[in-house]
């Protein structure tokens, strides 16, 4: 099995992002990109169940127990009879008595608690409840096994659910599989700087982190103004939280305004101030000729902002920083939108009451938070490009809500991002590189559901991400699909892409050199990410609307294990077949005028190209 | 002069002071040199006029706008700038009745007068004391209009203000409807016949049963009104129903249409209720066993009004939703944008549409599943009778997915069905308000959720939805103008200029030249439509009925009828059963019918989907939605730059203009072949070229955006919206600082 097709693997590998309880409907599943993949998910299943039950396991993946007679309570179809294996990477039910045939595949990394429901019936049932990180709880009964000395399947699920708690390491270590392409290449920091035109006169790179001793959860390379000296950068980092210095995320091409990301100064009850900071700020807003002003958005509620200073906390004073105007964005921090996320997962799974639907979503808060964080995002993009300032944004570490609003704003301010391997670099550089703890936020392996560092920081910020695509739906490049793939991927442990809390963390752990990354395996099918509808505009930047009336709830993520609420066909697929007759057509239409050339390459030509006039080039993705 | 298009609000708080004087206005301008009218339309009257008249602009709270005059004629109300417009000529989308600046006399909803920075509703009675410093109007289509009156002389304004109030307000008579002066040319005949059928033949009915390959009978003799007034001119009973004048105009089971397997679909008023219950008892058995008789014995009824709202909820619903889309600045929209879901859940809006939609999958079902015939009732038979009933035909008959089909449709149920439009739509302003009320709409809507859900199965767009509801309000067809046939013909004959000849011809909503010039009509069109490919299928579809209808065998004990006589015999059992069946299946405990139908929606789910077959909703709360292109197109702060679906529109239209070229291209390179061409009549080559995409507006084609400059909406005020006073809100981001290793 270690030497299975890569086609097999990696299809299955998508299994796992649908559920398999509309088997039946397999043509007409969801999304477009999604319906196409089903197509290829329910060939592999076929051929799964057909010969003799035998799973389509990835490389190194091994089954670890399996237990017959298990019931699934399917919320939506009722208890379904079947069996259950479980191997050192996912979780797989299935049941073939039925038509249609039912099944679930998910990654053991989705579940983020797993556990006995009440104690065993006096018929031997015994019920366990499992929680999952992407909107779903699963629920199994099965009988007490007769030797009460062997383990129960679900005992050995939580092993391998939690194989940090247990000592042991995440699947990723183990997956080998190779692709085409090394996705860990996808990002480097300077020629990324040099892309976005990083001038000499202003902006150099310092090597003063290189060994992360300025700051353990910032990258190497930072981008700071020429006029700072590393020493006086040292002196900075003593004054900024977790030693998150003020550095160059972005500048704008034209207009130098910069984009600059920090964390909170420590300027605390007593008002303390930093001579090198103010010099650095001054330095930032003086690279760019075009304004004397600077802006300086807290991501922070003003109260909280305020209530830091008791920690030795706060924010920049007026009387520091005098061309700088400071703006809090009122965006709540970790512990609300976990609570959030909670309740909308109350509000959609596994029922939804449609008569108080409208309330009831309005109680989560959920689309408010978006809203504020899109905002926000869009007040600094603004600023940015119409107002020509440079800004400076920060939260209180500068992990969370700082990487949320600079890399929405990124996206509205540079076409690039908008690509699939734009989006790939802003993720390897504004979350990864920068720091976002994804290990703590989103507790890879760990038992500790309760844990209360665990936050959907980044679920947020590819919700807002999601919103924008639904705005400009020709604006970017990749599709629904992408992200759910990126999300799906976030919790699974296959890739080493979203594991650890920083470079710093990865490099030890040497994460790029003993897993595969999420890349690796997006661009060796990119044609299943591609908007069809995508226009390449270089340099057009995206304001979006922020108003509620225009934010949707993302139903085919957070509702799609509804199967009533599959969406159905879109509009993408017409498009895809409207694209594939136009290649068709063009071909056929050169083929002609080849022939038609041959013809009368002897005698004189009667008829310029004229045809091909009309037909401007538009880019073909399909 | 001010500027328009500025952006920033200058306060937070709305103020209705300008910052411009009257007198520094006077002297600032001349007087006007030429004197500015409105391009009149045949037949269209100007009464009164003022200037200067300052014109707010809606984009933000400083009170900024455009001077120029406003006028009131028989049609609308009109403001015309002083400035020069260039905008207008560059218009894609431009109704050739009314512009941007032109409000349908008709088209006015309320009428808002601004005394001593005090809002009031102007009613009939304000009227002659005082004319107030600001107008706000609101119109039927959603725009808000605000009008400074303070700057034109103070006669003028008065006589504007009563002008604009008398003819928006007051009761009026038919007869002064602009319809009945407009003299528009007519438009080529040949486009009205070869399309829409109106249902006002009987040749119209005829081919209609023939199509649906119904056995009824067809109904002409109340062709002079004798039967009923409140009768459609032509209509259609199950065959097995006996003498007519026995009925007084009540309680005819009206076909509606017929199902491949036989069944049918009829709708009814109620009759009359005397004073002998035993005599309705009576003629509802009639009704239900004349229905029963159509095939195989089977029949349910439904009495809507017992399951749906009243008329009344509709209307009460449509006027509280309707206020969140009339936002008159910034402050408001922000502040509403945060009890938005909650208040949308207030109106009941969208859950009327739900249950309108639910309804209708029911007696889908009814007809497709369980192939009995359904008869619904109704006090009167033309309200929601016609919204259940379109709405059925919708989801089983594709034919009415097309444009065409639909404009027939309206005409079959709607106009010719004797819905009471002019009540309705209360077009004269009565003030008996409990006969208003937007079921027109209300059909729309649903059908509107249809469209979004099932874009490729429509040929029409959701524009052309948003355009035939604006065009209800504009009192030039007389489609819309009349309660039913009978009124219809009456008024006609009685209106027309030469007494005994030919009726007055006013045109039908359905000639869309009169509105729009055939590039904006491409607009109606749904470029991803599904076209059904014509030859072979056709053939597989013939049989398919028929194998269909042995599948779906009623499992009722129910055998078609040997004989004549089998049926007298077998009455009471059918009446025992059907009323057994009535209870269970229609009365039972509120959400029963929804579980059922749950069950029919999704074994309609995992079957392979089929655009040219049946089409249900999925009715799930998040499915349910807001027509953002009705309510939201002239809202500035919700307009997406570059964005919105028309992105996707206009791209896609790009695309198929490129495969049309390609096509003729090849025709012409390879005529011998004789590739056949996709018959796409409108969609053709004369597509519209945006050359800048990129930057069109969502709201296009309706508003067009004022500022080019492309500024983004900062949104104000966003603190009020969250309040978590959760403890969570204050705790500290990190709980522990040291790093956890993997």
């Amino acid at each position: 099995m270690e030497k299975s097709g890569s086609v097999d693997s990696v299809e299955s590998l998508c299994s796992s992002t649908t559920t398999r309880s509309d088997r039946s409907s397999g043509t007409r599943v969801s999304d477009t990109e999604l319906r196409s993949k089903g197509r290829a998910i329910e060939k592999v299943l076929q051929c799964k169940y057909t010969s003799k039950g035998e799973l389509p396991l990835l490389p190194e993946e091994l089954v670890q127990d399996s237990a017959k007679d298990v019931t699934y309570i399917c919320p939506f179809i009722g208890p379904v009879r079947g069996s259950l294996t479980v191997t050192n990477y996912r979780l797989f039910f299935r049941c073939t008595d039925r038509e249609p045939v039912f099944g679930l595949d998910l990654p053991l990394g989705v579940l983020s608690r797993v556990e006995k429901i009440g104690a065993a019936t006096s018929r031997g049932d015994v019920s366990y409840g499992l929680v999952c990180k992407d909107m779903r709880n699963l629920r199994f009964v099965h009988k007490e096994p007769e030797d009460s000395l062997k383990k129960s399947v679900f005992e050995v699920l939580m092993k391998f659910a939690f194989p940090v708690s247990n000592n042991m390491s995440l699947f990723a270590f183990e997956y080998k599989q190779v692709f085409p392409e090394n996705g860990w290449r996808v990002y480097d920091p300077l020629a990324e700087y040099k892309r976005q035109g990083l001038a000499k006169e202003s902006w150099r790179i310092t090597k003063v982190n290189d060994h992360y001793e300025l700051c353990d959860s910032y990258p190497a390379a930072l981008v700071v103004p020429v006029t700072i000296t590393d020493e006086e950068l040292r002196r900075v980092s003593s004054f900024r939280a977790k030693g998150r210095i003020p550095v160059l995320s972005w500048i704008h091409p034209e207009s130098q305004a910069a984009v600059v990301r920090a964390s909170q100064p420590m300027v605390g009850q007593n008002g303390r101030r930093c001579k090198e900071d103010e010099k650095l700020l001054q330095a930032i807003m003086d690279a760019n000729a075009q304004s004397h002003k600077m802006f300086i958005f807290d991501a922070r509620p003003s109260v909280n902002a305020a209530a830091n200073k008791m920690k030795g906390g706060g924010y920049e004073s007026e009387d520091a920083y005098q061309n700088a105007e400071l703006v809090f964005l009122d965006i709540h921090n970790i512990h609300v939108m976990r609570e959030s996320l909670r309740k909308l997962k109350e509000v959609v799974y596994p029922k939804i009451e449609d008569s108080h639907w409208l309330s009831n979503l309005e109680s989560t808060h959920w689309l408010e938070h978006i809203k504020l964080i899109l905002a926000g995002a869009l007040r600094i993009a603004d600023k940015v490009e119409s107002g020509k300032t440079s800004v400076v944004v920060h939260c209180s570490d500068g992990w969370d809500r700082t990487p949320q609003l600079t890399s929405l704003a990124l996206i509205m301010l540079d076409s690039h991002y908008r690509t699939i391997r734009g989006f790939q670099i802003l993720l390897e550089k504004e979350w990864l590189s920068f720091g976002h703890r994804f290990q703590q936020r989103v507790g890879h392996g760990d038992k500790n559901h309760t844990d209360a560092d665990r936050s959907p920081i980044f679920l947020q910020f590819i919700d807002c991400v999601w919103q924008m695509t639904r705005q400009f739906p020709a604006a970017f490049e990749f599709n629904e699909y992408f992200l759910i793939t990126i999300l799906d991927q976030l919790y699974s442990c296959l890739f080493g892409t979203f594991l650890c809390n920083s470079e710093q963390q990865r490099l030890k752990e040497e994460v790029p050199k003993h897993t595969v990354s999420l890349w690796s395996f997006v661009n060796s099918q990119l044609e299943e990410f591609v908007n069809p509808l995508y226009v390449h505009y270089p340099s057009h930047v995206l304001f979006p609307t922020v108003g509620i009336r225009h934010l949707q709830l993302w139903v085919t993520y957070y509702i799609r294990w509804n199967p009533r609420m599959r969406p159905q066909e879109p509009v993408h697929q017409c498009y895809k077949e409207l694209l594939a007759k136009r290649a068709e057509l063009q071909k056929r239409v050169e083929e002609l005028q080849r022939e038609a050339a041959n013809r009368t390459a002897s005698s004189s030509s009667e008829r310029a190209g004229s045809p091909t006039r009309s037909i401007t080039p538009v880019q073909t993705y399909v | 002069m001010l500027s328009l298009g500025s952006v920033g609000a200058k306060s937070t708080k709305p103020s209705f002071v300008s910052y411009v004087t009257p007198e520094e206005i006077k002297l600032e301008k001349e007087p006007p040199k030429i004197e500015k009218h409105p391009d009149l339309l045949p037949g269209e009257v100007e009464f009164c006029c003022a200037n200067p008249i300052l014109k707010y602009t809606q984009d933000d709270l400083s009170q900024r706008g455009i001077f120029g005059t406003l006028f009131c004629t028989n049609f609308r109300v009109t403001f015309i700038s002083d400035e020069k417009s260039q905008e207008e000529t560059t218009k894609t989308f431009k109704n050739k009745l009314y512009g941007e600046n032109d409000i349908p006399l008709m088209c006015v909803d309320h009428i808002y007068g601004v005394y001593d920075e005090k809002k009031k509703l102007i009613t009939g009675g304000l009227v002659k004391n005082k004319y107030p410093s600001k107008m706000i109007i609101h119109c039927k289509d959603l725009r808000v209009f605000q009008f400074c009156l303070t700057f034109t002389k103070e006669e003028d304004a008065k006589k504007i203000f009563q002008g604009i109030a008398h003819h928006c307000l007051e009761e009026k008579s038919l007869k002064c409807v602009f319809a009945f002066s407009y003299s528009g040319t007519p438009s080529p005949e040949m486009q009205r016949k070869r399309e829409t059928i109106l249902f006002d033949s009987p040749e119209d009915w005829t081919q209609e049963m023939k199509r649906t390959r119904a056995n009824c009978r067809l109904v002409t003799e109340n062709e002079n009104f004798e039967l009923s007034q409140r009768l459609p001119k032509y209509f259609v009973i199950p065959s097995a129903l006996g003498d007519l004048f026995s009925y007084q105009g009540k309680g005819f089971p009206i076909w509606c249409w017929s199902h491949h397997s036989g069944c049918a679909l009829f709708k009814a008023s109620l009759p009359p209720v005397t004073q002998e219950d035993g005599d309705f008892q009576k003629h509802l058995d009639i009704m239900i066993n004349a229905v029963a008789h159509n095939y195989l014995y089977s029949a349910k009824t439904e009495d809507l009004s017992e399951s749906l709202p009243t008329i009344q909820d509709i209307q009460q619903s449509y006027n509280k939703f309707k206020q969140f889309f009339l936002i008159e600045n910034s402050t408001d929209f922000w502040l509403s944008d945060v009890k938005w879901f909650s208040s949308l859940e207030s109106s009941g809006w969208l859950d009327i549409i739900r249950q309108c939609l639910q309804k209708a999958v029911e007696v889908v079902e009814c007809l497709e599943k369980d192939n009995t015939n359904v008869l619904i009732t109704e006090e009167e038979g033309t309200d929601l009778c016609c919204v259940i009933s379109s709405l059925v035909q919708i989801m089983l008959d594709p034919y009415y997915r097309t444009l065409m089909g639909f404009q027939s449709l309206v005409q079959k149920e709607w106009v010719a069905g004797c819905h009471a439009f002019l009540d309705r739509c209360n077009h004269l302003h009565q003030k008996d308000k409990e006969c208003h009320s937007p079921i027109f709409l209300l059909f729309l809507e649903c059908v509107w959720q249809l469209v979004q859900q099932h874009s490729p199965a429509f040929q029409f767009s959701e524009t052309y939805l948003t355009v035939l509801s604006d065009s209800v309000d504009v009192p030039v067809f007389s489609t819309f103008l009349f309660n039913s046939a009978h009124h219809r013909e009456s008024v006609m004959k009685a209106e027309s200029p030469l007494a005994q000849s030919s009726p007055l011809s006013c045109p039908t909503v359905w000639d869309w030249s009169v509105q729009f010039d055939s590039k904006a009509q491409n607009f109606f069109f749904n470029p991803l439509y599904s076209e059904k490919v014509k030859h072979e299928k056709a053939v597989r579809k013939a049989h398919k009925p028929k194998h269909q209808r042995q599948l779906s065998l009623p499992s009722t004990a129910f055998k078609p009828p040997s004989k004549k006589g089998f049926f007298k015999d077998e009455t009471d059992s059918l009446k025992k059963m059907l009323r057994v069946k009535r209870l269970s299946r229609w009365m039972g405990s509120p959400d029963s019918p929804a579980a059922t139908t749950r069950g029919f929606y999704e074994s309609w789910q995992q079957r392979p989907l089929d655009y040219h077959g049946l089409l249900l909703p999925c009715l799930d709360g998040p499915a349910v939605r807001v027509w953002m292109q009705r309510y939201l197109r002239w809202i500035p702060e919700v307009h997406i730059m570059g964005g919105g679906s028309v992105a996707v529109m206009t791209k896609l239209m790009e695309l198929l203009s490129q495969v049309q070229d390609l096509k003729c291209v090849l025709e012409q390179r390879d005529s011998s072949q004789a590739v056949k061409l996709d018959h796409r009549p409108y969609i053709q080559h004369r597509l519209l070229s945006f050359g800048s995409s990129g930057r069109l507006s969502s709201s296009f084609p309706f508003a067009y955006s004022r500022n080019r400059s492309f500024k983004p909406i900062i949104p104000t005020g966003l603190m009020q919206s969250l309040m978590v006073s959760d403890s969570l809100a204050s705790q500290e981001d990190e709980a522990s600082s040291f790093v956890s290793l993997v």
